[in-house]
């Protein structure tokens, strides 16, 4: 669904991606997993349309996107859940989430979107709760809730997601994460960037190590979980002392 | 039967971004855990970022044996020995051999990779397989033996030799396959006959062969005295082991596992790639190793590849059966022998003249080798004693050197044919 080959990016000079080369095929959860600045939110961005590469390919059902801008790719059907929720914090709940179905707007159809909402609230009762209130006013859970809700209303059928477990208690992240399973699931595809490698491998499918812009393992989730390399650096885990399991 | 059908399957394009994206990250791991990938590549300006298709590969350098005997022991491994659970050795009992390791990952892929090979070569489950090959240092015994518990099949782990042990088992514990190099089927299938045994009480179905060269021919006579279905497949320990390549029921050439391994076939002698389908040498990239990852490993076996698609529905392209080396490298009972190291043992002992001669023969089905020594003149005045000391003391050394009996011959000065040029050191006279 989504192939991407020798791909280069960054912001003016800076050269952070430095030749990425993986794919993400239909129903897959594929994470992305790396240190702070390895480059996992400049891939998601350059994906997205919001960067442009400076070489390489990004095909999205064959088609080039890698100089789409960022409108045409969410109608192409791949959309992103950003870093930090990154809601319209002024607007209510409703209101985020009808803007969420813009392109439906543009393609005037509109009976998509009270479709849309309805999953939405049926996939995340406590929006419907909470659908008139300002969504700056909602707990760091509901409030990326609300973003992955605003993505699912473009009907993506790649769906990206930046750290959405990122500040969450760990209870709420297990919720997110289980809605993730259950996205896909429902057919969707998922590429999920985490700096919490073992919540993301744990239910990811494949996935991808960077690190310092360039891919250095790739594999099965669970190879990837055994894989001494990610355990010491991404999973926390040190094998020297650690003793019986 | 597959054992990985998605995988086994795949379309020519999904596996070329797979492989693609396994070099790369390939590459990576080497460029910063290896320091011998590293130099190398710093000093001929490569830069791996610039490796950006599979054709690409071809900026890179060539690794050979020696540069792994060079590295001896440790020196190419990608990962800290911490990391290790398994190491193998390759062939010949020299200090120099070469060592490979493996990390748990390693093992899991190496076991999957041969339950591969096994499944297409037609085994299951339900089969009780009988490994003669060496158990140990050698990859062979326990490279098959992982991949044969990953199937669920029941492992008889006999290892090699004992061959009227061998039967006595293969009768009572009803053994369905058997795997050991196809010179050893043939003496097994040759002492059931000499002992009396009729091929059809036994349980005998399938036979997966590999770890020396063989014919067609040779196949015939193994499948019509074993009554089975006998099939080849190709490894080497510096690689993974068992498991690199393995035939399918068609029995028409053995399926790479491109996806674990990047195959190339140059000129020898040029070193550029040979067009299409021709012969030449096999050269093989790892994509998935972990501790022991080797780039463009020349490996002496002469093959081609063979571009049109298999009957049995398997998209992995095949290579023909290995149909000779590049160097002087002989396989003698499964072990390699460089006729190099015959030399060096001659050369320290005294007495002995710096002409011989390596004449492999083929005794029944096992090799045979017997080694021409010429010595010097005054040893043939003296008493038979000193004779048959030195003869002894040749053998002796040639063992321990080898890993493998061979019988010694002392012949008069000048005895041995000299050629101009080029001396003829080794008389091959197998037929296989």
């Amino acid at each position: 669904m989504l192939k991407i080959k020798n791909l280069e990016s960054g912001y003016g000079k800076l050269r952070v991606l430095r030749r990425v080369t993986m794919h993400v095929a239909e129903g897959e959860i594929v994470t992305i997993i790396g240190a702070n600045g390895a480059g996992k939110t400049t891939l998601l961005s350059t994906i997205s349309g919001l960067l442009k590469p400076s070489a390489g390919e990004i095909a999205f059902d064959k088609q080039d996107i890698s100089r789409t801008p960022a409108e045409k790719v969410v109608f192409l059907g791949c959309s992103l859940v950003p870093e930090g929720r990154q809601v319209f914090s002024s607007m209510t709940v409703k209101e985020n989430l009808v803007l969420g179905a813009y392109v439906h707007y543009r393609r005037n159809k509109r009976d998509h979107v009270k479709m849309g909402i309805d999953k939405v609230y049926g996939l995340f009762p406590i929006l419907k709760e909470r659908e008139k209130q300002i969504a700056g006013t909602l707990s760091g859970g509901e409030q990326q809730m609300l973003a992955i809700g605003r993505a699912l209303m473009a009907e993506p059928r790649l769906i990206m997601m930046d750290e959405p477990s990122m500040g969450l208690a760990p209870l709420i992240v297990k919720d997110i994460f289980s809605i993730i399973v259950r996205l896909r699931e429902e057919g969707n595809t998922v590429l999920l960037v985490e700096q919490n490698a073992k919540a993301a491998l744990g239910i990811a499918d494949r996935g991808y190590v960077l690190e310092t812009g360039r891919i250095i393992l790739q594999g099965t989730a669970e190879d990837l979980l055994s894989n001494k390399d990610v355990q010491r650096a991404y999973l926390g885990r040190d094998l020297d002392t650690e003793t019986t399991l | 039967m597959y054992w990985e059908p998605e995988k086994e399957t795949m379309e020519r394009e999904e596996l070329e971004q797979l492989q693609l994206e396994r070099l790369e990250a390939t590459l990576n791991r080497v460029h910063m855990n290896v320091p011998f990938y590293r130099r190398k590549f710093d000093a001929l300006g490569i830069d791996t970022d610039d490796i950006r298709s599979i054709s690409d590969i071809r900026k890179l350098p060539f690794t050979t044996k020696n540069d792994l005997r060079e590295n001896y022991p440790y020196g190419l491994f990608a990962v800290p020995l911490r990391e290790v659970v398994r190491i193998h050795a390759s062939s010949g009992t020299t200090g120099m051999s070469t060592v490979v390791g493996y990390t748990k990952n390693d093992i899991k892929t190496w076991s999957n990779l041969v339950a591969r090979v096994l499944t297409a070569g037609g085994i299951t489950k339900d089969d009780v397989i009988q490994i003669a090959f060496g158990y140990g240092l050698f990859t062979g015994g326990f490279g098959i033996h992982y991949g044969a518990e990953r199937v669920g099949a029941s492992v008889i782990p006999i290892s090699s030799g004992n061959t009227a042990r061998q039967i006595k088992i293969m009768q009572d514990f009803k053994t369905t396959a058997l795997i050991c190099t196809p010179s050893y089927a043939l003496l097994i299938a040759d002492t059931i006959m000499e002992m009396g045994i009729s091929v059809n009480s036994l349980s005998l179905k399938y036979g997966l062969f590999g770890a020396e060269p063989w014919s067609e021919a040779m196949r015939k006579e193994i499948q019509d005295k074993l009554k089975i279905v006998a099939t080849d497949n190709y490894g080497l320990s510096e690689v993974m082991g068992p498991g690199v390549a393995g035939e399918c029921l068609e029995r028409n050439g053995l399926h790479i596992n491109e996806d674990h391994f990047l195959v190339e076939i140059i000129n020898p002698e040029t070193l550029e790639p040979v067009p299409p389908g021709e012969t030449g040498e096999l050269v093989i990239t790892t994509l998935t190793k972990e501790a022991f990852p080797v780039i463009r490993f020349r490996t002496r076996d002469l093959t081609r590849l063979i571009p049109s698609p298999c009957p049995c529905g398997r998209k992995f392209m095949r290579m023909h059966r290995v149909m000779g080396r590049t160097d002087d490298m002989l396989i003698i009972k499964g072990v390699n022998v460089f006729p190099s190291q015959i030399e060096h043992v001659l050369f320290d002992i005294e007495g002995t003249e710096p002409h011989y001669q390596i004449i492999v023969d083929r005794k029944g089905a096992m090799d045979d080798v017997t080694v021409k020594v010429e010595v010097s003149e005054s040893i043939f005045f003296d008493e038979m004693k000193k004779q048959n000391e030195l003869m002894d003391l040749i053998k002796r050394r040639l063992a321990s050197e080898l890993g493998i009996g061979v019988n010694v011959r002392l012949v008069e000065k000048k005895s041995i044919e000299r050629s101009e040029g080029k001396a003829k050191r080794v008389i091959d006279l197998r037929k296989i």
